[in-house]
């Protein structure tokens, strides 16, 4: 009798004790794979990929994961102006690329946007016209994320200046604030570092 | 704040107030080289653009700070009379412009160009030449962009 609740009572601990980790290292998370994760099915409880997906989704990320390689801009999410596209290096053309306009902060005189690194995300991580599971699991495919790691897409999405420049989106050229995403930054972060510690599970459609 | 850098050449300083202040209201007031116009002041027509580092700048958008030890060169700075840039050059011999007040801006803009891509096809100007000129000179230019690239491989 007691070996058996022996079985019942260590899952309950290990399961405890990955919740109440601060600092879950989602690498060094023995053998659940990041592939076998990904594809799990509903979990019981999205609250926090909800959240962050509401974040990711929001124009102000998308705008810069565009399926047509041509940037968007403004909550209508409209092709950029000037005909500006991806270029071969997600950073314009030639001689007129995202640095001819945007540098690396918000301009208030201008009302141009800026961040570091300012560009579109990679060819393969368009996310444009994709659902909040599409885009997680193109979020954490090697083939398809630049080759980052989990850990190092928690880091992306938690501390990379230009993600979180779209808590800090300025002005634009008539001084009319820009719409941040529908939570706030530190309720994204916190969602986002959840999510990564439940195991990333991306729900099903 | 002094901010120091390099501009047509010469060493140059500037002390001011607020670092966020455009290049181009240090270049055309403080500086007094009105070559590089002011035309939207939102880095949407190009009419001020200038060399940073050899990159073309919409210098409306471009707070004076991030210039701090760089190399600016603008339209005066590109050639002269004497020895003018084939860009200008080419200009001259297609007699581009109308009322003028945009010119700089795409020629610094072209030049730009042809430092990165001697010989652009029309679909490179295109691309990459999309400053706005209300006289509607584009015809003019597409064909002195060309002259240019050939004057430039001369």
């Amino acid at each position: 009798m007691k070996k058996i609740r022996l079985l019942y009572i260590i899952p309950v601990v290990l399961f405890a004790s990955m919740l109440l980790a601060t600092d879950f290292d989602y690498e060094n998370h023995s053998a659940k794979s990041t592939e076998t994760t990904n594809m799990k099915a509903a979990s019981t409880n999205n609250d926090n990929f909800d959240k962050m997906m509401s974040a990711l989704t929001h124009p102000r990320c998308i705008n810069c994961h565009p399926s047509d390689n041509k940037p968007k801009q403004g909550m209508e999410e409209h092709p950029h102006y000037f005909g500006v596209a991806r270029g071969e290096d997600d950073h314009g053309f030639a001689a007129t690329n995202c640095n001819t306009c945007h540098q690396e902060e918000n301009n208030d005189f201008s009302g141009v946007p800026g961040a570091p690194h300012w560009g579109l995300a990679p060819a393969s991580m368009n996310w444009e016209g994709l659902s909040k599971t599409e885009i997680a699991t193109s979020m954490m495919d090697k083939s398809r994320n630049g080759g980052k790691s989990p850990n190092e897409i928690l880091k992306h999405l938690t501390e990379d200046p230009l993600v979180l420049w779209a808590w800090e989106p300025g002005i634009n050229a008539a001084g009319i604030p820009r719409e941040k995403p529908p939570i706030s930054k530190e309720d994204y972060i916190a969602a986002v570092k959840g999510w990564f510690a439940e195991g990333a599970v991306i729900p099903g459609e | 704040m002094k901010i120091s850098f390099n501009i047509n050449g010469q060493p140059q300083s500037v002390d001011i107030e607020d670092p966020n202040t455009p290049l181009l209201w240090v270049v055309r007031d403080l500086l007094d080289l009105k070559g590089t116009k002011f035309g939207c002041g939102k880095a949407a027509c190009g009419a001020c653009t200038l060399h940073v580092d050899g990159e073309a700048v919409r210098s409306c958008s471009y707070a004076v700070k991030f210039a701090e030890g760089k190399e600016v060169v603008t339209i005066e700075g590109l050639g002269n009379r004497e020895n003018p840039h084939p860009v200008q050059q080419a200009w001259i011999e297609y007699v581009v412009p109308q009322c003028g007040y945009c010119q700089p801006g795409f020629i610094m803009a072209t030049a730009a160009l042809l430092a990165k891509n001697p010989s652009p096809t029309d679909e490179d100007i295109d691309n990459n030449i999309v400053n706005v000129c209300r006289c509607a000179t584009y015809t003019r230019m597409r064909k002195a962009i060309h002259r240019a690239a050939a004057l430039g491989q001369e």
